[in-house]
């Protein structure tokens, strides 16, 4: 298992030419901070991860959290409390929220920077910043001024920490089904009572208190998604003067035991055993989804910001094992020497598509991140919506393809290293279940893809969708330009996009017959809409190496190989496109050609 | 109390690095960051201000093509300001053309008190700067520093030693060299950082220094590098058969090498 070594060549690549650094710290929100200083945050910030973080990742799987039933608190792993110690320490929480409030007021492209690095080093661990970055998302846009005064400002110190709390066993993907009911007081509180489940560091030991965000019902509400409110229920209450007071009616009663992200206490809350927790209600009652919706995106983004991390981190370590590891003669290698596997042209594969796929979800990540914030504070207004509708369209390209794909890619990973990738003690196979909670969380990737299909293709009447496929091949005269390096690349991308547009049609026309036929195709349609965007970035990363390299800046061999790392994705990965186009729009007659009952035949 | 700290500025040793067929040194044309063997005496230096109750921490530093990213990350970490030295004249330096240049700069800094440095740099490893930079300010010299405490005008150091460690004690102002991980380098926060970026760092050449450029760089260096080779392979090791007489075959092994 390898040292975690952050990849900022990688990372700076992205943020020097497939995003405009320059632009976006030139608005009047960012004007403060220029890509320098950005750079050397990242720096900074990387190396506290490297050295503080990414070393508590084994044992984080090894020992888990551990919940006591008799004081129903929650342990952390060994180090877990130090390390986070020195996190809110150093104040790196802070970095891409408001300054009003203590933030550090900086892109939130950055915090994606700095979320890539902490995901990489402990999955485990950086989820508890990132549920507390969510509360606070949730709380700046809705909260009362003199919430944000109270908790907002020691969530963003990371003193307090933040949870989310939608899931009850029987509203999962299904939200609208929350039965935890929540009773107005005559002081203006609400009294909050029911069972929460999946709760992402409801309990543990790193914080003196926690902000849960919790999703109720007033008992007068209307049934499914417009009867919800929020609250937030803190577990300590907080006096006048922020001091923390009694402790409130709220208790982890056990937690998960899990596939993976095992030092990330996932708890069953129970609310209000001992009367009602005391909530205080954010913003109108029966408007929480709504709210919800304000960072879901965020949200979203984030979690397949994890997929392309933790591929990064298992492509490390297979990497490593792949030059130290010997076996077999290469074709060409002296006679009796074992060559290193990486000479291997079937590892050579595996290396190249690991490779291949996370610099394409880097790309995507990245410049969904730059787009929040063109959405939020160009001074552009029409820039603005432009950008937020490609925000909303790609949200579920980043989460569900970027977490498939680390899926992928931590398996290929346990694959590399052979037997000794089924062994736990390799450290691979940790990556591989770490993975596997992406897909799910956060809405499914089947959800996912129902969203893509059913809210994001109609948007403005299919003109989002339009537009993106119109600037994809936009850049098809510029990749003429290119010159050789960049013809396969060219031509690839153009045939997969003619095929992307084609299918787009029929889903869309068949979307509007027959809606089960459109859903019945969803999964394999993200997948090709993924496999395009992703394209036309690779294509993107390869036109601006060519560029430098024809200007003689930048460090030649790392140039040379974004050229061949986009050629091999365009000519090898790419036109998978082709091959989906018959499950897209195969329809829903075969899976429904039989009842339920026949499944079992 | 006022502290000079000499950092140097090196390729990053995670990255791998090559060597400059023409004139057999490192190449230094990368980004370059602070040499984790001076952040022991950037944090010793913080230290001990604090402990004073105030006065300042000074970074002096020699580095080709104004870098100054290793001097921001000593700055995050609380410096107050920083000198840089960089010259075309300065390529080539040796460890005494060096030590002239580092002890121009800090006799610019008004009412030093000390000046902490490594013991040895991580690239080029000479090891002699801190002794010829005391030579050249006139000054007390006291090397491998494991712990260092002021009072009175003097300063009292533990002194580390093979077998242990010395106390030693001098006169203050002194030269003082800190050995590695005697103390735990503070990560800079992230306010420390952004601080950082509006701390004064004075850029200057050897003219603003009265250095005469045939005294450093190649033209000054007492030194030569003829050639340079491959560090040879590591030989595989000495295999003993246990039969019985293990224990003294190793105990044989080990006087042999004469480290017991």
């Amino acid at each position: 298992m390898a040292e975690y070594r952050p990849p900022l060549r990688d990372i700076e690549f992205v943020l020097d030419h497939l995003v405009d650094l320059d632009e976006l710290t030139q608005f009047d929100e960012y004007k403060h901070t220029d890509p320098d200083t950005m750079k050397g945050v990242l720096g900074e910030y990387a190396r506290f991860v490297a050295e503080q973080i990414a070393p508590l990742n084994r044992i984080g799987d090894l020992q888990g959290s551990v919940h006591d039933p008799a004081t129903n608190s929650v342990t952390t792993p060994e180090g877990f409390v130090a390390a986070y110690r020195r996190y809110v320490e150093a104040g790196w929480g802070a970095v891409p929220f408001d300054p009003n409030y203590g933030g550090g007021g900086f892109p939130w492209l950055m915090g994606i920077a700095m979320q890539e690095l902490i995901s990489s080093a402990n999955l485990s661990f950086s989820m508890c910043p990132l549920l507390t970055q969510g509360a606070i998302d949730l709380l700046v846009h809705h909260g009362s001024e003199e919430q944000k005064e109270v908790y907002v400002r020691k969530m963003i110190t990371g003193e307090w920490t933040g949870t989310m709390n939608l899931t009850e066993p029987q509203a999962g993907s299904d939200v609208g089904a929350v039965h935890t009911r929540a009773v107005k007081q005559e002081d203006g509180t609400y009294r909050i009572t029911g069972t929460k489940i999946f709760i992402t560091y409801g309990e543990h030991d790193l914080a003196e208190n926690i902000v849960h965000l919790v999703l109720a019902r007033t008992p007068d509400a209307p049934p499914g998604t417009k009867g919800i409110s929020c609250f937030i229920v803190p577990k300590f209450l907080v006096n006048d003067d922020g001091s923390l007071g009694d402790r409130n009616d709220v208790q982890c009663v056990s937690i998960e035991h899990k596939m993976g992200i095992k030092a990330s206490p996932t708890c069953v809350m129970s609310y209000g055993d001992n009367g009602g927790a005391v909530g205080y209600l954010i913003g109108e009652e029966n408007q929480g989804m709504r709210y919800m919706f304000t960072m879901m995106n965020n949200a979203r983004l984030s979690v397949g910001l994890e997929g392309l991390a933790i591929a990064e981190r298992a492509y490390q370590d297979a990497l490593e094992y792949a030059q130290e590891r010997k076996q077999g003669r290469a074709i060409g290698a002296p006679p009796g020497e074992q060559s290193p596997i990486i000479e291997h042209p079937d590892v050579r594969r595996m290396l190249m598509t690991m490779k291949a796929y996370i610099e394409a979800m880097r790309a995507i990540i990245y410049m969904q991140a730059e787009s929040i914030d063109f959405s939020l504070y160009h001074p552009d207004p029409e820039i603005r919506e432009h950008r937020k509708f490609l925000v909303d369209l790609l949200t579920p390209i980043a989460k569900a393809w970027c977490t498939d794909t680390g899926i992928e890619v931590t398996s290929l990973a346990v694959q590399v290293y052979g037997g000794m990738g089924y062994i736990e003690e390799s450290g691979v196979p940790q990556h591989y279940r770490d993975a596997r909670i992406t897909a799910i969380y956060e809405g499914t990737n089947g959800i996912q893809a129902i969203d893509l299909v059913g809210r994001k293709l109609p948007m403005q009447g299919g003109d989002v969708v339009t537009d993106f496929l119109a600037m994809i091949a936009m850049l098809d005269p510029a990749l003429l330009r290119g010159g050789e390096d960049l013809v396969s690349i060219r031509s690839n991308l153009a045939d997969a996009l003619t095929t992307l547009a084609d299918t787009t049609n029929w889903i869309m026309t068949h979307g509007t017959e027959d809606p089960r036929d459109a859903l019945a195709g969803a999964t394999p349609y993200l997948r090709m809409f993924s496999l395009v965007t992703a394209g036309w970035l690779m294509a993107k990363s390869a036109l601006a190496a060519k560029r430098l390299l024809e200007s003689g800046k930048g460090d030649e061999a790392l140039l040379q190989s974004k050229i061949a790392t986009a050629r091999f994705f365009c000519e090898q990965i790419l036109p998978q496109v082709q091959g989906l186009v018959a499950p897209v729009t195969a329809g829903a007659d075969d899976l429904y050609a039989f009842g339920p009952e026949l499944f079992s035949h | 109390m006022n502290i000079v700290v000499c950092v140097k500025q090196i390729p990053d040793p995670a990255e791998p690095g090559s060597l400059d067929p023409g004139t057999k040194t490192l190449k230094r044309a990368t980004k370059l960051i602070l040499d984790e063997s001076d952040s022991y005496g950037v944090e010793m230096a913080l230290q001990l201000a604090d402990a004073a109750g105030g006065g300042e921490v000074t970074l002096v530093s020699m580095a080709p093509n104004n870098e100054v990213s290793g001097l921001r990350t000593a700055l995050a970490m609380g410096a107050a300001k920083a000198i840089l030295i960089s010259d075309p004249a300065l390529a080539g330096s040796d460890a005494l053309g060096t030590a002239k240049v580092l002890a121009a700069a800090i006799k610019r800094v008004e009412g030093a008190d000390l000046i902490l440095t490594a013991t040895e740099s991580s690239d080029g490893y000479t090891g002699t700067v801190p002794e010829q930079l005391a030579e050249l300010l006139d000054l007390p010299s006291v090397t491998f520093a494991k712990h260092i405490e002021v009072s009175d005008g003097v300063v009292k150091v533990q002194r580390q030693t093979e077998a242990g460690y010395d106390d030693v004690e001098c006169p203050l102002p002194a030269v003082v060299s800190v050995t590695a991980g005697v103390v735990e380098p503070r990560y800079p926060s992230f306010k420390g950082i952004m601080a950082a970026k509006s701390k004064p760092v004075d850029q200057l050449t050897i003219a603003d220094l009265g250095i005469d450029p045939s005294q450093v760089g190649w033209a000054g260096a007492g030194q030569e590098i003829v050639s340079v080779e491959q560090a040879p392979a590591r030989e595989s090791g000495e295999i003993f058969e246990d039969d019985g007489t293990g224990a003294e075959k190793i105990v044989a092994f080990l006087e042999n090498l004469k480290v017991i």
